[in-house]
């Protein structure tokens, strides 16, 4: 991001950080800070970056809803609901970092990457929407969405406004596609219905064709980014839907088609005027869907 | 299988060569908390990127896929003796390893020490002592398969001569022959329960009669040869058959592991105490150690029906 917005931004970091930490840990931070700031070659980084937890701990923040909204507010898609104290140490030492020559600020970055354990991968990939030169660490991302460790995915692709903003649609089919294959709320993933496209609906239709052959079952929210684009052949799962006997499956069924003018789509919300009428009078949403559907 | 109802510790065992079921049943048998020291994986690395990959599994996915069995593990990092003879090599490990020692939850340098004894042998595990030494933090040392006795008093005299506290370095794969040296110089003393050429649970039981339970370690060392991992509950229930009391057990197969490896400040009861449960749902569904279709457990792992059948349906 900005980086003249980052004071700002770190200021809100220590503020949050300093309810949660004693007051030596703190130093402890602002002395590391001090330190990194001052680093010509980034190696002032690596240690204070693997040590935070050893001195601020691990504590979830639990932030309050004000809080989530002052930190919306200073990054549009930033939410550290999830994050803990370790985790805001490290964010602060990575924005303290000189950032003015792009590839050697990068290079400092992508060494981290290179040797980090479970806890740092999750701070540095929820951090990177915040991180200066945004555009070198697409490629780090990108693998990223490759790994198997649960909590490690979660970083990238839930609650962060990174990869709506940087993958390529590709990264971005196989990431919702994965978070459907995991098992994840496809509502936490910022950007979901602005990044839809007819590649990614193609691919989920098939996705759901293939476990309907299993005789297993998808998700409902599957069909959020799927509705925008239904033609001729993606309809007929829609109708298929309708006459499920799950309700949520219904209710998916209708505000996929309520997403597009595709004329047959149409013609099938009308034949259930109920469901018609709760998404007019906003009763029924896709992230109520999305509460619902808590996958098993 | 924990018919003691007792935890356990595994202080040494090289989980990146064994498979999710042994991960299950050691859950089951009620090991809590594990140890992997970095050590060769049977055939040398020939480029200093394998080394960082391999420590890189130890402080990530292997951390991760133990979380998911409801087992905490720790590491110990360091490059192994046999290793330690391509010098070249050697040299661009010395410096990968300050990258990583300090890392959460490395708990130790090791498993280090001599092989077949050689200078390059030497020279890198003294190295090493001087590391540990600076960065507080334990030690883990391997000792020779071949001509043991003096290499295991070779690795604690050299130990001394590098100004270590014996109170922080474990030596490994001890025997009948070693224990009594190990033992009167201060070290804390693991035996390694190994099919056929370390210890047999019942020469085990024999040491903790004879020398008690006093800095003694119980370990299974399982790794990609023939090896249990359920050597620690096993020995402990055997112990317990030939009268040998709980409070000993305890100490040897939990206690004394703890005490010595947690000097690292990296390693605490509560890292476990507090969090028995496990929530596959969040965790494991979403990831691949279940593949699509497995189901999710949640809360006590006993439970879980995938377990005790591996027929898919």
């Amino acid at each position: 991001m900005d980086s003249k917005l980052l004071p700002n931004l770190i200021a809100f970091l220590e503020k949050s950080l300093a309810t949660h930490a004693k007051p030596e840990a703190l130093n402890w931070l602002q002395e590391k800070k001090q330190l990194v700031q001052a680093s010509e070659t980034g190696k002032e980084l690596y240690v204070p970056f693997s040590a935070a937890p050893r001195y601020v701990g691990k504590v979830p923040l639990n932030l309050t809803s004000e809080e989530l909204e002052e930190a919306t507010q200073l990054r549009k898609g930033f939410n550290p609901g999830n994050w803990t104290t370790d985790q805001l140490a490290r964010t602060i030492l990575l924005l303290s970092l000189p950032s003015e020559e792009a590839d050697t600020y990068s290079k400092t970055i992508l060494k981290l990457f290179g040797t980090a354990d479970m806890g740092e991968l999750v701070a540095l990939y929820a951090a990177l929407a915040l991180l200066p030169h945004p555009e070198k660490f697409v490629h780090q991302a990108t693998e990223g969405i490759r790994t198997n460790m649960g909590n490690v995915y979660e970083a990238i692709a839930l609650h962060n406004p990174y990869p709506a903003e940087n993958f390529t649609e590709a990264a971005w089919n196989q990431m919702v596609l994965k978070a459907i294959f995991t098992g994840k709320s496809l509502h936490k993933i910022f950007g979901l219905d602005e990044r839809s496209n007819p590649e990614l609906a193609r691919m989920l239709s098939d996705y759901a064709h293939e476990r309907w052959a299993a005789g297993r079952t998808v998700t409902p929210e599957l069909w959020r980014p799927v509705g925008p684009h239904i033609n001729e052949t993606i309809v007929l799962d829609i109708n298929k839907l309708f006459s499920s006997e799950n309700e949520t499956e219904q209710e998916a069924a209708a505000l996929a088609c309520a997403q597009n003018n595709y004329p047959e789509a149409q013609a099938l919300l009308d034949q259930h005027p109920l469901l018609k009428h709760k998404i007019q009078e906003g009763q029924l949403t896709w992230n109520h869907i999305g509460r619902k559907a808590i996958v098993a | 299988m924990n018919t003691l109802n007792m935890k356990f510790i595994d202080p040494h065992i090289h989980m990146t060569s064994r498979t999710t079921d042994d991960y299950a049943a050691m859950q089951k048998a009620g090991i809590v908390a594990i140890i992997e020291p970095a050590f060769w994986l049977g055939q040398p690395r020939t480029e200093l990127g394998s080394f960082k990959d391999y420590y890189s599994s130890l402080i990530g996915w292997e951390r991760f896929r133990a979380s998911q069995f409801g087992i905490k593990h720790y590491c110990t990092i360091g490059l192994n003796s046999k290793e330690a003879n391509n010098e070249a090599l050697a040299e661009e490990v010395m410096d990968l390893l300050p990258m990583f020692i300090c890392k959460e939850g490395v708990v130790g340098v090791g498993e280090i020490g001599y092989d077949d004894q050689t200078a390059a042998e030497d020279k890198y595990y003294r190295l090493q002592l001087d590391l540990a030494k600076e960065n507080n933090l334990p030690v883990q040392i391997h000792t020779p398969h071949r001509d043991k006795k003096a290499g295991t008093i070779r690795s604690m005299e050299v130990a001394l001569e590098h100004k270590l506290d014996p109170g922080m370095v474990i030596v490994d794969h001890n025997n009948e022959e070693t224990v009594r040296d190990v033992l009167d110089r201060g070290f804390w003393a693991a035996f390694t329960i190994y099919p056929n050429t370390k210890m047999g649970n019942e020469r085990m039981v024999e040491i903790v009669k004879q020398y008690g339970s006093e800095r003694i370690i119980v370990n299974s060392a399982a790794d990609w040869g023939i090896s249990d991992p359920l050597a620690v509950p096993k020995t402990a229930a055997l112990m317990l058959e030939k009268g040998i009391s709980i409070d000993d057990i305890h100490k040897v197969c939990y206690q004394n592991a703890l005490d010595a490896f947690g000097q690292s400040g990296q390693m605490k009861e509560t890292d476990w105490m507090e969090n028995t449960t496990v929530d596959q749902s969040e965790k494991l569904f979403n990831n691949s150690i279940l593949r699509g279709g497995q189901t999710p457990t949640i809360g006590e792992l006993k439970t879980n029906p995938i377990f005790d059948s591996n027929i898919i349906r």
